[in-house]
């Protein structure tokens, strides 16, 4: 998929840049795209590395677990029946509290750990709960988007924060949306 | 002061005193945590060397130009500036990818111009879907994933076009 993609823009540079008459600017682009990317990734490590040093102290302190605490009753309400076995409870809200702080090396682990026993409890690894718990992963739950914020501040952005509002309203636009259709299909799509 | 400026301090400080409470050795865990972003940092490094080389040469080609051009009237209408659909389609597939194009497209635009904003905004409100359902699939066993990819996809467009209605209510 990638290599068709990336295969595709090369392409589509040389075509393009043939038809319009601008080889010249599309071969200086090639030194200039690597560099500047080098200097882009340089300039957001400093951010990525702060934020990971911050989330590490979360999870190590007690406050990851605490949370996970917290958000039991959430998953007693998203999971119906198959929530309330202590395993699957423990192991989802585990998942959802990593999201939530961005831990995706803590979010993964734990999911799969839930999606192993809710295909358990659930009779089968396609259940409604498994996919309820998939979909979930694949929006977004992460409240501080700590790469775009770098990237903002790396392009001279006073305020990279600023975004935050506007994606804690889509991210939430999001998971409702994608629970509905999950709930909505899951009455017709039946295993 | 607004919410989004105190949220940052206000975490970083709230955490730090919470470990410091809680008997941790808050210094040295974050220096370890900090160690283990470096290892981000260098894992979506090729992907956006790569991505981003390929943009340049593409975006100096006149290309994306004409792309922005044929699908304005088309995603108009949506809210969502032309610039920003290569970004919604490639999210799903790859995150290092749709970092990198929405990096461009923040360097490009500008960070605060709206499609620099509603890029930004797509990027912290979506995950990388598909990539998500193979992996949770591959690791339980499931063979049909039945509905997941479609509630996966209505979650990600709705992210989308709120990305765009938030930036213009909060932002622009």
């Amino acid at each position: 998929m990638m290599g068709k993609i990336f295969c595709f823009l090369f392409v589509a540079a040389l075509l393009f840049g043939g038809l319009g008459g601008r080889m010249g600017e599309v071969a200086a682009a090639l030194p200039q795209g690597a560099g500047s990317a080098v200097q882009l990734v340089l300039s957001i490590a400093g951010t990525i590395c702060v934020w990971s040093g911050v989330m590490e102290v979360m999870d190590q302190s007690g406050l990851t677990k605490k949370i996970s605490r917290a958000l039991s009753p959430v998953i007693k309400a998203l999971f119906g029946r198959q929530g309330q076995d202590p395993e699957a409870r423990d192991a989802l809200s585990q998942n959802m509290a990593a999201n939530l702080l961005g831990l995706g090396s803590a979010a993964t682990p734990a999911g799969l750990r839930a999606a192993a026993r809710l295909a358990q409890t659930g009779g089968r690894p396609d259940c409604d709960g498994v996919l309820r718990l998939i979909v979930l992963n694949s929006a977004s739950l992460q409240l501080i988007p700590a790469n775009v914020a770098a990237v903002r501040a790396a392009a001279g952005s006073a305020h990279p924060f600023a975004i935050l509002p506007a994606v804690w309203m889509a991210s939430a636009a999001s998971v409702c949306a994608a629970l509905l259709a999950a709930a909505l299909l899951a009455r017709v799509w039946r295993p | 002061m607004s919410l989004s400026d105190a949220a940052v301090p206000l975490i970083v400080a709230g955490v730090m005193v919470y470990g410091l409470c809680h008997g941790c050795d808050v210094y040295a865990v974050f220096l370890q945590g900090a160690k283990r972003g470096l290892k981000t940092v260098l894992s979506i490094f090729p992907a956006m060397l790569a991505i981003l080389t390929a943009l340049a040469m593409v975006r100096a080609s006149g290309a994306v130009d004409v792309l922005a051009h044929g699908l304005e009237p088309l995603v108009s209408p949506l809210g969502i500036p032309a610039e920003c659909i290569p970004l919604a389609l490639l999210r799903p597939f790859s995150g290092s990818g749709a970092l990198s194009i929405g990096s461009d497209i923040i360097q490009h635009c500008g960070p605060d111009s709206p499609a620099g904003l509603i890029a930004a905004v797509m990027l912290g409100s979506s995950e990388t879907s598909l990539y998500c359902i193979a992996l949770y699939s591959a690791a339980v066993g499931i063979k049909n994933t039945r509905w997941a990819v479609w509630a996966a996809l209505a979650g990600d467009l709705a992210a989308f076009l709120a990305a765009a209605w938030s930036v213009r209510l909060f932002l622009l």
